[in-house]
């Protein structure tokens, strides 16, 4: 029995839970359901830019997926290591041979996978509905493509974060405060700072040199310019958006920001968990 | 350290900052004999079982598992472990717990389903463990310790809120693979739980270990005493206090004490009051009297 064998176990039985619990069908239901909300009811396509349904709604389902898919990722992975202490079951699973190494990366990847699954159904869902309906032309399908891919990163990112905060306490409940904690500081908080300090600034240095950086340095904010700034549009963009076509940094600079994110909380949850006395 | 020897513990101390859990605790279980540690909360039971199993360093002391050193890969596949609160994922069912543990053992999961048989859970294998009693929990956590026949099976109050039959059924499966040579090491708060099913008993208290041996050798070293209680007629409580001296209770009542060799003796003395007593009840010393001498608790009525 090799490591990658323990592991694949791991990652499967996390996977078939996610099932049992119907987390699957919740998460996936979510997705397909506001995805749908903003392709048809929303500011989204209208009058002569039929064509552009696709592109316009991967627009704006990106500034969306900012704030659902963290919470999801948070929410699968958040009690992956206190939930596993608070219910005796750590101290089983790291008497077998299993690694604690092995563990963090198998839970990992069995959350991650049920993320991809749901986001993968309900986009997809919502893609072939705006293709059927107003169809699509190869920039939207580009776009869309690129939307999904990036929120499977994305949802990554935060299933890592996760995971690493919930290496802190020892239960569950705490390690729940912590997510809720950690999403309205990334994702809520952190742009209103920004803004915030911008208007104070009224166009100064911080504006000029600091404020871009930052802005790239936020997780949801990577994603979200990473996405628009790709879709060549005259789709309507506002806020902190507006960076996306003027950012002083190449495109890509946005992803390599998503992947040291989620290095770093890897590296974070398994240095936690190592120190874990079960 | 023989080669006889699965499990052995040397002058073992483990300390939480400033608290010393485990205090120079030193300890050997051979293949096929069961070894219970006794010790009420914080004696340092559970804090010996995880240092066994590796997830604590002691601070002094040496520990070998076989040979090894607990929390290398040979040590883990030697011991299994079955720990005091345990709560298996409520949505799977009896045989997907055990083909996960299996695997993560190393053991094809279809030489591991029959011990669902063995624990008596079989009929309940394609149910939830949701829907299980908290015996079933237990014998399904049970099952899991099995898998693999380990030569150490590390058992931290495996039996605490069990009926009577389950737990006498628990011993059972636990004797028979005592003789198929697996070393068992389990932990209790009570002497009488245990039911003579054990080879050795080990007591500790405030970490250290305070006696060790087989029952009968420790209940006859401790020579506690015999406890009367004599319940005296009415008015006569003064009489009889004076003939017998002892101990005076609620008013009516006088306790005295005696060896085990001077029963006769004292129920002579005894007789001698005739009408001046209403009742008498006599109460040996049970196990856990014994427990209680050994881990310094006071035993109630003895005078030593």
């Amino acid at each position: 029995m090799t490591g990658f064998d323990r592991m694949a176990t791991v990652a499967a039985t996390e996977f078939r839970l996610a099932f049992r619990n119907r987390w699957v069908l919740l998460a996936t239901l979510v997705f397909t359901l506001f995805a749908l909300a903003l392709a048809f009811l929303g500011s989204g396509p209208s009058g002569a830019l039929k064509a552009d349904a696709l592109t316009l709604t991967a627009a704006s389902l990106s500034t969306l997926t900012v704030y659902l898919v963290p919470l999801m990722a948070l929410l699968v992975s958040y009690d992956s290591i206190a939930g596993e202490i608070e219910r005796g079951t750590l101290a089983l699973v790291l008497a077998t041979p299993l690694k604690r190494g092995e563990l963090v990366l198998a839970k990992f990847c069995g959350h991650l996978a049920v993320l991809t699954l749901a986001i993968a159904i309900g986009y997809g869902i919502a893609g072939v509905m705006i293709a059927g309906v107003h169809g699509a032309d190869d920039a939207g399908l580009l776009a869309w493509g690129r939307l999904v891919a990036t929120a499977v990163l994305l949802g990554a990112v935060f299933i890592a974060l996760g995971m690493a905060l919930s290496g802190v306490p020892r239960q569950t409940g705490t390690a729940a405060a912590l997510a809720i904690g950690a999403w309205l500081i990334l994702v809520v908080l952190y742009d209103l700072a920004l803004l915030g300090a911008v208007i104070v600034d009224q166009g100064g240095m911080f504006t000029k040199a600091v404020f871009p950086a930052l802005v790239l340095a936020n997780p949801g904010d990577a994603f979200r310019l990473y996405n628009l700034a790709l879709i060549e549009s005259n789709a309507p963009i506002a806020g902190l958006d507006g960076l996306a076509h003027t950012l002083p940094f190449p495109v890509s600079s946005a992803l390599l920001v998503l992947v040291l994110w989620l290095a770093a909380s890897l590296a974070v949850a398994w240095a936690l968990t190592r120190r874990i006395r079960p | 350290m023989t080669d006889a020897t699965v499990l052995s513990v040397e002058e073992l101390t483990v300390r939480f900052g400033a608290v010393t859990a485990v205090d120079g605790v030193s300890l050997t279980v051979a293949p096929g004999e069961r070894v219970a540690l006794l010790g009420h909360n914080g004696a340092g039971k559970s804090t010996l079982f995880k240092t066994v199993l590796g997830f604590l360093k002691p601070a002094a002391g040496r520990l070998s598992i076989g040979g090894v050193i607990p929390g290398s890969d040979a040590a883990r596949r030697a011991v299994s472990y079955l720990p005091e609160q345990v709560a298996f994922p409520k949505a799977l069912t009896g045989t997907e717990i055990l083909t996960h543990f299996a695997r993560l053992k190393g053991v094809a999961p279809k030489a591991a389903l029959p011990l669902l048989e063995v624990v008596g859970i079989a009929d309940a294998a394609k149910r939830a463990v949701g829907t299980y009693s908290k015996g079933m929990r237990q014998r399904l956590g049970l099952a899991q310790a099995l898998i693999g026949t380990p030569r150490l099976l590390l058992l931290d109050e495996p039996t605490s809120g069990l009926d009577p039959v389950s737990r006498r059924e628990f011993y059972d499966v636990l004797e028979a693979s005592a003789r198929a040579g697996t070393a068992v090491l389990l932990s209790s708060h009570s002497l009488s739980e245990i039911e003579n099913r054990i080879d050795r008993i080990a007591i500790l208290a405030k970490g250290k270990l305070r006696a060790e041996g087989a029952l009968s050798d420790l209940s006859r070293r401790a020579g506690l005493p015999i406890r009367i209680r004599i319940e005296a007629a009415e008015g006569r409580v003064e009489a009889v206090h004076a003939h017998l001296g002892g101990e005076r209770v609620n008013g009516r009542s006088v306790v005295v004490t005696c060896r085990a060799e001077d029963k006769v003796g004292a129920l002579a003395r005894l007789a001698e009051l005739g009408s001046d007593i209403a009742d008498i009840d006599i109460a040996l010393p049970d196990l856990d009297d014994v427990y209680r001498h050994y881990s310094g608790l006071t035993v109630e009525g003895a005078t030593q």
